[in-house]
């Protein structure tokens, strides 16, 4: 579905990704752990066409979309939810959800996809109407991925859902990711410093330092592995 | 100030506010030393010190400093009640039941509308060419309005497009007698055409920047103007442009002034009318998206670039048009008329009267321009007496005047919470 071949993204004269190599399938979980300034929102970012990469390829369902201006590739079903969640914090939770189905004219089905995700997190539905920098940082995450999913994604780049949660929270919102690729079947591609959650609830998982891919492989193996557990599990 | 009044304040001031005030009222008698005490007699040569007019000062800046205590505890009270309780005590303002009884509205606009057109009748021509400045102003704050009220961009040298229009008509007027009402489209395609192009290095940068930009843009234009005499006869300007007639018939001044008032007024029905139908338009959103959150207005797939461009190149279009009216009211224009200065009052009138509310900037130019014309009496105080309102307005109203419809939507949607038993 999305295939990364030997990316390589600078900012400025600073090398942020070294020729990184990532391959998510069609229904797939995959998530990128590592630490901080590994180049993890740097990968998400040269995905979405924020941050246009100097050389290699990005591929979405065979078709290339490297340096494509965000506003092509959205419509192509790849949507991200930015770090820090980034809601619009002045209009109401509906309205942000509307945003979210900005480019799309089915009106009928986004009634639909909008009493879907309601049901996802029904404490949305209980405050539709106030603003969006009224709710906690848990239910801002939460609008953050409805938004995203109002837009239709065929594959959904999260970029850290768990930053500055509470735990809780953090397990709630995992486990609406996974719901969310078991039921509509949404590929989904999850950027985490909560490296025993990510490979939790992923299917397969890529370890990132300094730009570099060091390891990939099934979240079973990488939860088993030594290295890793030193890491980034704290074991 | 009487004793009834000190005895309703005296339970809001203590021992601390005294001391407060009393620091206040030195400082300000310090300040106003210069120019309230001393006096020099130029002709007998001696100084005189009116001590009694520092009492004054001292006297009162000592009880306005404790009003203006009171005010802004009492506006602070109310927003912490506010926000600490979730039900929300909706005071029924005009606004709400011009909303629930649609009539209201519907006979207040014609009201307004007959206002409008028997204004120029009942007055004389002094009134009217006033009422056109006044209305000039409206179309500029609506037109400033799409870019910085609903687009969140700040841009300070506005006035540039307004002045792109009244030299166009200007211009093809000198040079090929082109009439008012061809050029009236074509100012607002040539400021279009400059704003375009202007945008389109200048939408790189954000907030601060973009707004240094936009007002060095602002002074090169009028910069230019006044040096480039073969284009722009320099600072003595264009004179002998003709006012609008209709059917090429030879209007008195008076007839002119009165077509020229109804162009304007009918220009602004249209603003308000385009503008209205902008903010619920597809491009309208994509504006509140970019003011909210350019970033997370991007990652939904809204194009930024050409959003932003067709704020700049709407907002221009409406500034050119003006311009034209503008050039074909005063006859004569030179750099003059488009300075820093105006650019930075059409954005007054905006922030004032309430970013993004059309009700809003359209209460805020009237007031700014009729405000300062009607205190001629108060002259020496006039400026005074603009700026206190400024402060007053931006201190106990910061969201402007009348603010956007927006805020409302909010306000109903935490009571409709309440209802539903939420908390």
């Amino acid at each position: 579905m999305l295939k990364i071949e030997k990316l390589e993204t600078y900012y400025g004269n600073i090398q942020a990704l070294k020729g990184i190599d990532i391959e998510v399938s069609e229904g797939e979980i995959v998530t990128l752990i590592g630490a901080n300034g590994a180049g993890k929102t740097t990968t998400l970012m040269s995905i979405s066409g924020v941050v246009p990469p100097r050389s290699g390829k990005i591929l979405l369902n065979g078709e290339d979309i490297t340096g494509k201006a965000p506003d092509e590739i959205v419509p192509m079903g790849l949507i991200q939810v930015p770090e820090g969640r980034r809601i619009f914090p002045d209009l109401t939770v509906s309205e942000n959800l509307d945003m979210g189905a900005f480019l799309r004219k089915d009106d009928a089905q986004i009634k639909r996809d909008v009493e879907y995700v309601f049901e996802l997190f029904p404490i949305l539905s209980e405050r539709r109407n106030q603003r969006g920098g009224t709710l906690s940082g848990g239910e801002q995450q939460m609008l953050a991925i409805s938004r995203a999913l109002m837009a239709k994604p065929r594959i959904l780049l999260l970029d850290e859902p768990s930053l500055g949660l509470a735990p809780i929270i953090v397990q709630q919102i995992f486990d609406i990711v996974k719901k969310i690729n078991e039921e509509q079947k949404t590929t989904v591609f999850l950027v985490e410093q909560n490296a025993n959650l990510a490979l939790k609830t992923a299917h397969k998982g890529y370890v990132m330092e300094t730009g570099r891919i060091t390891m990939a492989d099934t979240c079973e193996n990488l939860l088993k592995n030594d290295e890793v557990q030193k890491a980034y599990l704290g074991m | 100030m009487s004793d009834t009044a000190k005895n309703g304040l005296s339970r809001y001031i203590t021992a601390k506010d005294v001391k407060r005030s009393a620091i206040m009222a030195v400082w300000f008698m310090f300040l106003t030393f210069p120019i309230m005490v001393i006096k020099v007699n130029t002709v007998t040569d001696t100084v005189e010190w009116r001590w009694f007019n520092m009492l004054i000062i001292g006297v009162a800046s000592f009880i306005l400093s404790h009003v203006w205590k009171l005010m802004i505890d009492r506006r602070e009270g109310r927003m912490a009640d506010a926000v600490s309780s979730s039900v929300i005590v909706e005071k029924k303002t005009l606004r709400d039941r011009m909303e629930e009884k649609p009539m209201i509205k519907k006979v207040g606009s014609l009201v307004i509308l007959v206002i409008a057109v028997l204004f120029p009748i009942v007055t004389g021509m002094y009134q009217t060419s006033i009422m056109i400045t006044a209305l000039l102003y409206v179309v500029l704050a609506l037109g400033l309005n799409i870019i910085v009220g609903l687009g969140g961009l700040l841009v300070l040298g506005y006035i540039v497009f307004y002045g792109v229009g009244a030299y166009t008509y200007a211009l093809l007027n000198y040079h090929f007698g082109l009439n008012f009402w061809l050029a009236l489209p074509l100012g607002g395609i040539f400021a279009m055409i400059i704003g375009i192009l202007i945008a389109i290095p200048v939408l790189r940068l954000r907030g601060d920047y973009l707004a240094i930009v936009t007002l060095a843009f602002g002074e090169i234009f009028r910069i230019v103007m006044e040096n480039w005499n073969g284009l722009s006869f320099g600072p003595s300007g264009i004179a002998n442009i003709p006012r609008p007639t209709l059917f090429g018939l030879d209007f008195s001044i008076q007839q002119s002034t009165t077509l020229t008032y109804y162009v304007i007024v009918i220009f602004v029905i249209i603003t308000i009318f385009i503008v209205r139908r902008l903010e619920d338009s597809r491009l309208g959103r994509a504006w509140v998206a970019m003011r909210e959150d350019e970033i997370a207005g991007e990652a939904m797939g809204i194009d930024m670039w050409k959003t932003k461009l067709a704020a700049f190149a709407l907002s221009t279009f409406w500034a050119g048009v003006a311009g034209v009216i503008f050039a074909g009211k005063t006859t004569f224009i030179n750099p003059a008329s488009f300075t820093m200065w105006e650019s930075i009052l059409v954005l007054c009138m905006v922030v004032l009267g309430g970013m993004g509310s059309i009700p809003g900037v359209i209460s805020g130019a009237l007031i700014i321009t009729l405000l300062p014309e009607y205190l001629r009496a108060f002259s020496e105080l006039r400026m005074l007496i603009f700026g206190a309102v400024l402060v007053l307005v931006m201190v106990f109203k910061p969201e402007g005047m009348i603010p956007a419809i927006r805020q409302k939507y909010e306000f109903k949607g935490i009571t409709g919470n309440k209802n539903k038993g939420d908390k």
